[in-house]
């Protein structure tokens, strides 16, 4: 056991803190304010490897692992959420399931240029009415002999407005229910039948674009199923276990970026004649921030690396998810508090961290179902 | 079309996390990261931008230093050059600019073949600006200092060097040393591929006896150069600004104020 990052992961965190504080810190508040998506930004995201980072070299990836994945996403929402997110679900939702599951025609189609950055990528499971109840489904695929044809809509599609692919479950055999009826399909932007609807207006991480998507008679081509027919659960299920890395690592830099920001803070802001630095009571409650950041960190890279090693990890992310989302809402939530009246206003960034840092308790399964994961663990057996 | 271009770089600690011992007036290095030089990152960016346009361009990168310097090379390698060699060996250390100089001169025909050398002006630990000019005459090489832009047309090259008040237009033929400044370009970042390419690689370390150079012209005994005393210097005083309600009272008073420092008689 060596806890200490490989060479790559430092060289990987050293230029993603550089590239952030460079290329994302500078816009993150207007982005924030004028709820807008930054596409600049995407780019330069895939120029530089940023939105393949585990994916392999010979699809287009960046052939790294998922520890340094998980720092990318870190080191990007330290200073913006919402561009954590852009990288996190377009590379765990979308290459990720194109990968493991993509035969070698769609992987050479849709993998390479989604690991590369040039295509965008989303992933839709939640519906109206079936968001912790997965199965419900009542998007519908059927089977037209030459092509499927896709009927129903999803509902807070992160990447939704600006994705080119998307991982797309519908309900395939309604007899066969949750586990054997749903099955997974790769669908293009433009294909017929198939356009974006509403775009939510949220609480936070207002630069990432989250939409409805809506399928009417949408005609999908036989070779875009993905995985066999009745698979779809699975890869799905499977695709957030790994979803949750990205999550964790989002709320992960979320937390360490307000608490960077709150002890540089607290070094100049004086009251009583001193610095809040120096008061014991607040100097304890970042102790135990410093504390909880570090541990929901450990938990992410035992995940991460449990992924790597191939064992079985869906608990193990839960249990990263669960905790570092709940450590970046308690650490943001004091860090608006440690800055006072300043904290509360658009001129301090911990107000959007604040905002960013409670969906992730709720996207990608929400801290409940993070719970019902490790219980069902702990049970099973 | 290609080229072989030759990067010397060099790794600096980062003059931003410097502190000046206030009594001893040395710089406190310990716990400050070191980085790549900003100049010799623009000389690098220069080579991978004419690496963009000829794809078989060849871009060595050499820097001397002690044996963690490699992180350096990794580094450029990251941003995309193809090879990285380290010249250390403790018959270098203590090196001032002349004797620096010797040891990439000679690294620099071990090699062999090149068509064009780039550093940076000058390195922020150090501030002299020597190194690259005195590698270009110890190898007889043309070159131009102080690059703020720089276009190729085959083997023909037009540069301009800034001064304090404009530039130089100059055009010369390869192959040739130009010395480059923060104003040539934007460098680019490490890219993640770049770093899981990077770090396996193979950096060759050439000491004395590789680059088979006299023990004589390196080194700190074969140094001319001694440094007495590094510090801080006093900062400058607030400016003055002189408003009277005629040109002619403010000049009168520029002129005493002048004339009691006997800046003018």
């Amino acid at each position: 056991m060596n806890f200490q990052l490989t060479k790559e992961q430092e060289f990987v965190k050293k230029m993603v803190r550089k590239f952030a504080e460079t290329e994302v810190e500078p816009i993150a508040a207007d982005i924030d304010k004028e709820h807008r998506f930054p596409t600049e930004t995407v780019e330069k995201m895939a120029r530089y490897g940023l939105l393949g980072v585990p994916l392999p070299k010979e699809y287009g990836g960046a052939g790294g692992d998922n520890i340094s994945y998980a720092i990318t996403v870190e080191e990007l929402s330290r200073v913006c959420g919402s561009t954590g997110v852009i990288c996190s679900a377009h590379t765990s939702l979308c290459g990720w399931p194109l990968m493991a599951y993509g035969t070698e025609e769609q992987k050479r189609k849709y993998l390479v240029p989604v690991a590369k950055g040039e295509k965008l990528g989303a992933f839709g499971l939640t519906e109206p009415n079936a968001g912790t109840d997965a199965g419900g489904q009542q998007t519908r695929a059927v089977d037209k002999g030459d092509h499927w044809e896709l009927n129903g809509a999803k509902v807070f599609i992160t990447n939704g407005g600006y994705a080119d692919v998307f991982i797309v479950m519908a309900m395939t055999d309604k007899n066969k229910g949750t586990r054997g009826g749903i099955s997974s399909f790769i669908i293009e932007k433009g294909f017929p039948g198939f356009s974006i609807g509403k775009t939510e207006d949220k609480m936070g991480i207002c630069a990432s674009s989250t939409t409805e998507l809506v399928f009417q008679n949408c005609i999908v081509p036989k070779e875009n199923l993905l995985g066999q027919v009745g698979e779809g659960f699975k890869i799905a299920m499977s695709t957030l276990d790994g979803g949750r890395i990205g999550i964790a690592s989002q709320a992960l830099g979320i937390a360490q970026g307000a608490f960077d920001v709150t002890s540089e803070y607290m070094k100049s802001r004086k009251q009583f004649g001193k610095s809040l630095s120096k008061y014991q009571a607040l100097q304890f409650e970042m102790a135990e921030m410093r504390t909880r950041i570090e541990a929901a960190r450990l938990l992410i890279y035992n995940a991460a690396d449990m992924k790597d090693r191939h064992l079985k990890y869906g608990p193990y992310s839960a249990m990263a998810k669960l905790f570092a989302a709940e450590t970046a809402m308690h650490v943001t939530t004091k860090a608006v508090q440690f800055h006072g009246g300043y904290g509360y206003t658009k001129d301090y960034p911990v107000e959007r961290m604040m905002r960013d840092a409670k969906i992730t308790e709720i996207y990608e399964g929400t801290s409940e179902v993070q719970k019902m994961v490790i219980a069902a663990d702990v049970f099973s057996k | 079309m290609s080229f072989k271009i030759i990067v010397c770089a060099k790794q600096v600690p980062d003059t931003n996390e410097v502190k000046i011992d206030p009594i001893k007036n040395t710089l406190i290095r310990e716990g400050v990261p070191s980085i790549l030089n900003h100049d010799d990152a623009n000389a690098l960016e220069e080579a991978l931008k004419i690496k963009d346009r000829y794809k078989d361009t060849h871009i060595t990168v050499i820097t001397m230093g002690p044996p963690q310097a490699k992180d350096l090379l990794i580094e450029c390698l990251a941003m995309g050059a193809d090879e990285g060699i380290l010249v250390s060996d403790r018959a270098l250390g203590g090196s001032d600019t002349w004797a620096t100089s010797n040891a990439l001169a000679a690294a620099v025909k071990k090699i062999g073949e090149y068509d064009l050398i780039f550093a940076g002006r000058q390195a922020i630990d150090g501030d002299t600006a020597q190194v690259g000019p005195q590698l270009a005459e110890k190898l007889n090489l043309p070159q131009v200092t102080y690059v703020k832009e720089f276009a190729m047309d085959g083997k023909d090259i037009t540069v301009k060097r800034a001064l304090e008040d404009g530039y130089e237009l100059i055009k010369l033929k390869l192959p040739c040393v130009l010395t480059a400044i923060k104003e040539l370009n934007s460098p680019r970042y490490m890219s993640v591929g770049g770093i899981y390419d990077a770090v396996g690689k193979e950096i060759p370390v050439w000491g004395a006896k590789e680059l088979e150079i006299d023990l004589d012209t390196v080194g700190l005994e074969a140094s001319p150069t001694n440094v007495f005393r590094s510090f801080t210097p006093a900062p400058k005083g607030k400016g003055v600004i002189i408003e009277r309600d005629t040109v002619e009272e403010t000049a009168k008073v520029l002129l005493e104020m002048l004339q009691e420092k006997y800046i003018i008689a």
